[in-house]
């Protein structure tokens, strides 16, 4: 066993942990983080992604002991602590980015690392940037559509709400 | 006759209320908790004192088990128990098969977990019981087992073969069932034979669907804890009400004493249609020990244990005049049950026996259907389930006809189709089509696409010899939705009704409580739901509580699949609703001191006729009713209600999908250009959710087009059995959709109607193969096998140049080594060949 000090969604846990433990093993079995989940074991799927000292990484793919001394925020820990959605979340919600929601965590926290990146990428850098978190229900296009929208809510380019510009994109 | 947009809204159509919910693009009441990881997946769940499962599974497709030594395993750490499948031998019974087709269908039985064979890899043979996962799955690896190996038996047409090697030793033949229907025995058209023999043109195709994985993102999960004599059950399922009763006939445990919960469920598309080995296997386990126990599959044990889909070979005969009238249309399956019928393995080809005439007048038609084992994973519902099988062998193959016949394939489709005017419609295979409006959503796909732009620039790259073609695509297709009529069900031999169930409770505060049968998973019924009660009732969409998906709090239902959840159980939120508003008339009546035949109800108030400030709210009837201080005579103190709607017919909902694909002839590589769908699917309850089915929709029936594709090598094992390998596309596989709609409503349900879920699947397939094949016609490619590979696409056009052999042949999806060509060599009989 080994000893990790991790600092998850604002809070620090120290556990003895077996040197295999996946960190996604970590937050669920041992922290109760069971908003972020496992969809596959192979590392393709993406749900199962997490920031990692600002950073997206699939917690399927990091030992929780790599994890040791860092920061960790799950899809837990993103809405502020009043419970005002993170942008990307609320452009989600409004754009009707999720369906079952499985695969939502892991496509949340994977695009706040993109819009870190990239506060105002294309369609095209969209596609290409998620292309590790994998969604069966969507088709992606309202996932796209809500990317952007929180990239330019963030950097404050909003030109109007995306409330309106996604009721204009469903024709009545 | 229907046309498009003749019709009000269902809201007011109704209550003669104001609209006010009803079309909304409302967002959805399910999204706060999925955005916020405050989720209740199964695997998220925790008991006390609760054990681990872990399942070994058959490395084997085709063996039997000679010996099994368990005693190292049950010495690991941490390991409470092992089971194998001669413990439960007495006790576990048979996979439930709900949908015996024919009389003498054979079912050779399906225990849970393996006894004396194994018919398929990734079959269950033992489970280890353990303190932690991580300990149960350690000791897989220490349980020892022989096995003998028998031949795989993996190709359709050798299964079927004189001698051909058992999949089952207590039968007699790999053949399970076959199942008929011809027009002149049904009464339903002219005799098959006169008009196939008095064709003036013949074209025959073989066309392949291939085997996919329904590849839901949560990884199915199950809990089971004892309670008295029973248990109560959670799983990711989309069925709670029919796993309940199935588990209860199948583990011998009254059926009152199980209660099923599906809490959170990452999708199902057909894949969660199921009573699994894995959930009977948790309530064997945790009833033998006393404890409650969980099993979670992993993404590898998914992908080769929970059923599969399609997997059909289909042999087509159309026969038309010389002037492009089709006359005949002569269907024969083999559909690949896999190893075992689950729950309505053998029913899935058969649903599509009805949807292969589309939306064409035949005079006669045929539908043959032979059921196939094979030591494959066991096949079953997958989004569609038999219609977009249908769809694509009948939009294929009009598009060989036009060929064949040097037509227009969208002129041959117009003079072929049931014109608006012509509705309601019986067809050839017996269903009566209600409404619908092929001209007009085919006239707005076609603007919408710039298919005259686009022909343009496709003769231009033609003429110029462009290494990157332009090929245009067209599926003009219908589907029967909203499963399903219980004498239709009855009549088709399956085991239950297709009716759906829904309550309405109004509490003390006027807030309001949806009970409903249909259990969601993704659809967003919470959100749809309280939209319709909303403009039922007139109360405030915040004010509804939708409780589903337990079979304690929602006890009747018919659970969510074949597009039936708005159809039949939304209708019966409506009836239940109707009946709660007659029940609060009579005490509003009383409050009123009216008679309440005099009182108008809209807007959530009942008002005196021509007095309308005389008024009483629901909520203030509501109020009344709870505290019942002052009810007339004789009327219950409840306005609370439920109804069960049985649909006296199927919707059928119906689009022009068109894609447009660049092919680049160098390397075989397919990139979709322009994806334009019309689709009519009758009035909509809030299009944001119905553009998210329908995208959704497109991505699965286009990744059967170009991406996905279970494949089996000679041995039996599935080489595509992980997320590596199996090709689930990813947003950057995928364009953007260019989505409408036309309207012609559903005059067979009082909202109007007609279903969504399964529509993108079912039309978007054809469009995309039809417009790879438009591209490559020139170069002598008149099919491509599925999925349209670069590989596939690339071969189709070397042979096609060298031999004029116009198909390109499978890889090893079809028995090892062994292809089953899609080819048309032997295609024209009285065409131009």
């Amino acid at each position: 066993m080994t000893q990790v000090s991790v600092t998850v969604d604002g809070v620090v846990y120290t556990d003895e942990v077996e040197a295999r433990t996946l960190l996604v093993h970590y937050l669920r079995e041992r922290l109760g983080k069971v908003g972020t989940v496992v969809g596959c074991d192979t590392s393709n799927c993406g749900s199962c992604t997490v920031l990692l000292g600002g950073m997206s990484v699939k917690s399927c793919s990091v030992l929780a002991v790599q994890a040791n001394g860092s920061e960790v925020t799950t899809i837990e820990g993103l809405a502020a602590a009043d419970g005002t959605l993170h942008p990307v979340q609320q452009a989600f919600y409004d754009s009707h980015a999720l369906q079952c929601g499985f695969c939502t965590p892991g496509m949340v926290m994977a695009s706040c690392d993109l819009l870190a990146e990239n506060p105002n990428p294309s369609e095209q850098e969209v596609r290409e940037g998620i292309e590790g978190n994998l969604c069966r229900c969507t088709g992606y296009q309202n996932i796209v559509k809500a990317i952007q929208a929180a990239g330019r809510a963030m950097s404050g380019t909003a030109t109007s709400s995306t409330a309106t510009s996604n009721t204009e994109a469903v024709r009545a | 006759m229907t046309a498009v947009d003749d019709r009000a809204t269902a809201a007011s159509s109704a209550d003669g209320g104001p609209r006010m919910e009803v079309g909304n693009a409302r967002r959805r009441k399910e999204d706060a908790h999925l955005l916020t990881g405050r989720t209740t997946w199964t695997d998220n769940m925790t008991l006390p004192g609760m054990l681990h499962l872990a399942i070994l599974r058959s490395p084997m497709a085709h063996a039997k088990i000679t010996r099994i030594d368990a005693s190292e395993a049950k010495s690991r750490p941490g390991v409470i128990a092992v089971f194998t499948g001669q413990d439960f031998a007495e006790t576990q019974g048979d996979i439930p098969c709900a949908w015996p087709v024919t009389a003498d269908m054979v079912n050779p039985g399906h225990p849970s977990l393996a006894v004396t064979q194994v018919n398929h890899v990734g079959e269950a043979v033992a489970v280890i019981v353990a303190r932690d996962k991580a300990a149960a799955q350690d000791a897989l690896e220490a349980v020892d087992i022989d096995y003998e190996q028998l031949p795989a038996v993996l190709d359709m047409e050798a299964a079927l073969a004189e001698g051909a090697d058992l999949v089952h030793p207590n039968t007699t033949s790999n053949k399970s069932y076959t199942w008929v229907f011809e027009s002149g025995a049904a009464g339903t058209g002219q005799p098959i034979d006169d008009v196939l023999n008095a064709a003036e043109v013949t074209l025959k195709r073989r066309f392949i669907q291939q085997r996919l994985i329904p590849a839901f993102m949560e990884p199915r999960s199950t809990v089971v804890q004892p309670v008295g004599e029973g248990f109560t059950m959670w799983s990711s399922t989309q069925v709670p009400h029919i796993l309940r009763t199935m588990l209860a006939l199948t583990v011998g445990v009254p059926e009152h004493k199980v209660r099923v919960i599906a809490p959170d469920v990452g999708g199902g598309f057909g894949g969660k249609l199921q009573v699994t080995p894995e959930e009977v296997i948790c309530a064997l386990v945790a009833r033998k020990l006393g404890k409650s126990v969980k099993y979670t599959e992993s993404r590898s044990e998914s992908v080769m244990s929970a059923h599969h889909g399609r997997d059909q070979i289909q042999d087509i005969t159309i026969t038309a005049r010389r002037d492009g009238t089709v006359t005949g249309l002569d269907v024969h399956l083999l559909a690949n049950m896999g190893a075992y019928l689950r729950l309505v393995s053998p029913g899935i080809p058969v649903l599509g026996a009805f949807m292969f005439n589309s939306i064409y007048k035949f005079d006669a038609y045929r539908f043959t259907c032979d059921g196939v084992f094979t030591t494959k994973t066991p096949t079953d519902a997958y989004r569609g389930a038999g219609r977009p099988e249908a769809t694509f062998a009948i939009e294929r193959i009009m598009d060989e006809l036009a060929a064949e016949l040097d037509m227009d394939p969208m002129e041959l489709r117009r003079k072929n189709w049931i014109r608006h005017e012509e509705f309601p419609f019986t067809t050839v295979s017996g269903m009566t089509y209600d409404s619908g409006n092929y001209e007009a959503a085919t006239d707005k796909a076609l603007s919408l696409l710039g298919w005259d732009e686009l022909i343009a620039e496709q003769a231009r790259r033609r003429a110029s010899k462009d290494p990157v073609q332009l090929g245009l695509g067209i599926s003009t297709f219908t589907e029967m939705c909203g499963l399903a009529p219980s004498r239709v069900l009855g009549a088709l031999s399956y085991v239950a009704g297709g009716w759906e169930n829904a309550a309405i409770r109004v509490l003390a505060t006027g807030k309001v409580e949806v009970i409903t049968g249909v259990s969601g998973h993704g659809q967003g019924h919470e959100t749809a739901w309280s939209q319709i009660v909303a403009d039922q009732l007139g109360v405030p969409f915040e004010d509804i509580e939708v409780i589903h998906g337990d079979t304690q709090s929602a006890p009747k239902g018919m659970d969510t699949y074949g597009s039936r959840s708005l159809v039949v159980g939304g209708i019966a939120v409506v009836k239940a609703a109707e009946k709660v508003v007659e029940k609060a008339r009579a005490i509003a009546a009383h409050m009123l001191e009216a008679n309440p035949d005099d009182l108008d109800f809209a807007g959530g108030n009942f008002s005196v006729k021509g007095s309308p400030g005389n008024s009483k709210s629901i909520q203030d009837v509501a109020f009344a009713t709870f505290t019942a201080h002052d009810l007339p005579d004789g009327i219950e103190p409840s306005i609370d209600s439920d109804a069960t709607f049985d649909p006296a017919n199927f919707s059928f909902p119906h689009g022009t999908h068109l894609c447009a694909i660049e092919v680049d002839t160098e390397t075989g590589r397919a990139t979709i250009r322009k994806y334009v769908c019309v689709d009519d699917i009758g009035e909509v309850i809030n299009p944001l959710i119905v553009e998210g089915q329908v995208h959704g929709g497109l991505a699965q029936g286009i990744a059967q087009a170009l991406y996905e594709e279970a494949v089996y090598d000679a041995e039996g094992n599935l080489t595509t059995g992980s997320f590596v390998d199996y090709l689930v596309p990813s947003a950057a596989d995928l364009p953007s959709f260019i989505t409408d709609r036309t309207v012609s409503a559903s005059t067979t349900n009082p909202l109007g109607v007609k279903g969504v879920g399964e529509a993108g699947t079912i039309a978007s397939t054809p469009a995309v193969v039809n417009a790879v094949v438009n591209a490559l016609r020139p170069y002598g490619v008149n099919d491509i096998q599925m999925p349209c590979t670069p590989e596939r696409i690339w071969r189709a056009l070397s042979e096609g140049a060298e031999k004029s052999s116009p198909a390109a042949a499978g890889t090893v999806a079809h028995g090892g080594a062994s292809t089953s060509s899609s080819d048309g060599s032997d295609a024209a009989e009285g065409g131009r060949l």
